[in-house]
């Protein structure tokens, strides 16, 4: 009885070191993980961080107006002006074209809460 | 174990045999017994204390060496526990109001040679000098020759040309990492970020700091590592700030102005969504600070914040806001402006001979010399200066720009009866158009004080009260009649829908040795949009404006700065947000008169 307790202590002993071993691993696999990664988010946040002054660069003011400018005939671009304000009802309706429209061909059935048309 | 018999039987019945007491035997064998038992206890004692000794020695080794580790190792951060936040960038962006990039920095190579290290130090200094024309050549040979072992090429180099530098193929010209500062937008807001410069240098890195500016003002913030790389959020509205300055731009060169400066500010929150000075310069490309005892001739200069003139007439509104406060006078009193009036051998006169009196609201209209110095009597020398105290005027405008710290305003050095007549109308008393801005901020919003600000701000920020809610309604009644009358002098402002109000001055500029000059002027014009309900101050300064207009030659403000900001007007408050709408029909001006 008493070797028997000996031989399990033993056992214990050894699977618990052979589990510490693999968790020591784990974790040391996990920090180096994690330090791979912290290395990819800081280069792509100084990527980011160029690709930003970039966009910015390019969205300049100057450069910005210049290019409306250019492309006035496609754009039609102006600088805001107090007339450019309107009203809602200014807006003309769209007008719908009916020899242009798609006919229907997928219709679904619904409900006309028994109004028959 | 075998036990030794205490009374072995052999030796006792020997010992009775001849006599002996057997129980001498038997305690014999105990004492060797109890001998025996010592020994092996104190064996066993000594190993213990050993053994122990040796544990508290192994532990204190182990504590020893691991103190002697920690405090000989270089610190370093907890490997795991570090969240991505902390990997940013040494100084944090500058952004404008809707987040738009104002400043940010830049990864870039700085370049340096170790000459000990060249093979070929002659042909690296030529090529050298190909990639950088700017470069001497000869003294680089010089240089490289000699027996240093360091010298500094360039601080910053363009992926381009440090392609170039590493295809020399010299091992003695090296490349450190380096972030320096960028503005992408060039020029706009110059003025407001300033610039950067670097300070401690080394080959691995080198500290970037403000060196003019919102970027020099607020270094220690933008550097603070405990704010993770947060941006600046700063109340300028990029492209606001830049329609803005084309439109000065634009005035400046139609009126052949030597200069010119505008602000515009929000009248509750003292923000200021657009700040121009010009001439203006490139933050990326800093010039030097100019020689010379004009530091106003330098681009660098900021005449909206750094400029501080005698804003002319434009402080009339203030005598006049001051005494209807104060309960002297209403807008329909009359004031006498018989002219011209003379105190001691001063001589008080107004443009044009306007009659015998005029109306307060007159007298702002027509920007009458006399009658506001009039007003200013009625007040007094004491009164007149608290007020403009709480206004601002006597001391540095708070705005977050390092050289608004340098920018205090001129009073006189003795505040005489004349001086509080000629400050009235704005002489006498300079100050810069910032403070000029917050003043008139006070008016708009309806009398309480307005700190100016280049930061965000999340509201109205309402100061102390200085000027009555009745009075502040009546002096803007008065600024819109100045625009919307036929005979203001600012009559040129009205941008149809927007029911500007303003007041116009025209101060003559100062001989740098005493006197004034004839023939220069620096024209403001001071507005007000939508006058009914306030929301925006616009001040615009031109420096020596001059044009021909109507058959003559034209300095005064009325015809240089307002048309100007009219314009200005026209271009930003739709940018603003401000729709153009039918003011209402009644006047508060009017109501109050009646009353």
């Amino acid at each position: 009885m008493r070797s028997f307790l000996y031989i399990m202590t033993t056992l214990a002993v050894i699977g618990l070191a052979f589990w510490a071993y693999h968790e020591n691993y784990k974790t040391q696999e996990a920090i180096e993980r994690t330090e791979r990664l912290q290395r990819e988010i800081g280069a792509a946040r100084s990527r980011l961080s160029v690709l930003k002054a970039e966009w910015a660069y390019l969205n300049r003011p100057d450069r910005l107006r210049d290019l409306a400018e250019l492309n006035f005939d496609r754009l039609g671009l102006l600088p805001l002006r107090p007339a450019h304000f309107g009203n809602v009802d200014q807006v003309s309706f769209p007008v719908i074209d009916p020899d242009g429209l798609d006919p229907i061909t997928n219709s679904v059935p619904v409900s006309s809460q028994g109004e028959e048309p | 174990m075998i036990r030794t018999p205490l009374r072995p039987l052999a030796r006792i019945l020997d010992a009775r045999q001849k006599g002996e007491n057997p129980d001498a035997i038997e305690r014999e064998n105990i004492r060797l017994r109890h001998e025996d038992m010592r020994d092996k206890l104190r064996v066993r004692a000594e190993q213990r204390l050993l053994l122990l000794g040796i544990m508290y020695f192994c532990a204190f080794l182990v504590i020893g060496a691991r103190m002697g580790g920690l405090a000989a190792s270089e610190p370093e951060e907890p490997r795991g526990a570090t969240d991505g936040a902390s990997i940013v960038a040494q100084r944090a962006d500058i952004v404008d109001r809707k987040g738009r990039i104002l400043a940010t920095n830049m990864e870039t190579h700085s370049l340096y040679a170790h000459p000990h290290q060249m093979i070929e130090p002659l042909r690296a200094a030529e090529e050298l000098g190909e990639i950088f024309p700017d470069l001497d050549v000869a003294d680089l040979k010089k240089r490289f020759t000699s027996d240093r072992k360091f010298m500094w090429i360039r601080k910053k180099l363009s992926p381009e040309q440090k392609q170039a530098v590493h295809d020399i193929g010299e091992p003695g010209l090296l490349f450190g990492p380096r972030e320096m500062r960028l503005y992408p937008n060039g020029a706009v807001a110059a003025h407001v970020l300033g610039g950067y410069g670097f300070g401690r240098e080394g080959v691995h890195s080198a500290e970037v700091i403000g060196t003019a500016g919102i970027e020099k003002f607020e270094d220690e913030l933008l550097r603070d590592p405990a704010r993770e790389g947060a941006p600046l959020e700063l109340s300028l509205d990029l492209t606001i700030q830049d329609a803005a300055e084309k439109v000065l731009y634009g005035g400046m060169k139609i009126m052949n102005a030597k200069g010119a400066a505008s602000i515009l500010m929000d009248v509750h929150s003292g923000e200021i969504l657009a700040l121009a000075s010009l001439p203006d310069f490139d933050p990326n490309d800093r010039p030097l600070p100019a020689l010379g005892d004009d530091p106003s001739i330098s681009p660098l200069f900021n005449r909206a914040v750094q400029g501080v003139y005698e804003l002319g007439s434009t402080f009339k509104i203030f005598a006049a806001a001051q005494a209807m406060d104060l309960g002297i006078v209403n807008p329909g009193t009359m004031v006498d402006i018989r002219g011209p009036l003379r105190w001691g051998k001063h001589r008080i006169r107004d443009f044009h001979n306007y009659g015998r009196e005029l109306s307060v609201t007159k007298v702002i209209v027509k920007s009458s010399n006399i009658g506001t110095a009039r007003l200013a009597q009625m007040i007094g020398a004491a009164r007149q200066k608290a007020f403009l105290e709480k206004l601002g005027f006597f001391d540095v405008t708070a705005v977050e720009l390092q050289e608004a710290k340098a920018a205090r305003p001129l009073l006189p050095p003795n505040w005489s009866e004349l001086s509080t007549m000629t400050i009235s109308y704005g002489h006498g008393l300079s100050a810069s158009p910032l403070h000029l801005a917050a003043a008139y901020a006070t008016v708009a919003n309806g009398g309480f004080a307005v700190t100016p600000t280049l930061l965000r701000q999340s509201g109205a920020q309402k100061g102390e009260r200085v000027l009555s809610a009745r009075a502040a309604k009546a002096s803007l009644a008065m600024l819109r009649l100045v625009v919307s009358h036929p005979e203001g002098t600012a009559s040129f402002g009205d941008v149809k829908g927007y029911a500007v109000g303003g007041k116009t001055g025209t101060a003559d500029k100062p001989k740098p040795r005493g006197g004034y000059y004839d023939d220069k002027v620096i024209a403001t014009f001071a507005s007000v949009f939508p006058s009914h309900d306030p929301k925006y101050v616009l001040i615009v300064t031109l420096d020596e404006p001059e044009i021909h207009a109507a058959g003559q030659l034209r300095r005064t403000a009325g015809w240089t700065a307002v048309p100007v900001a009219a314009e200005m007007i026209e271009r930003l408050a739709p940018l603003l947000g401000l729709r153009p709408e039918i003011e209402p029909a009644e006047l508060a001006g009017i109501r109050l008169t009646s009353q």
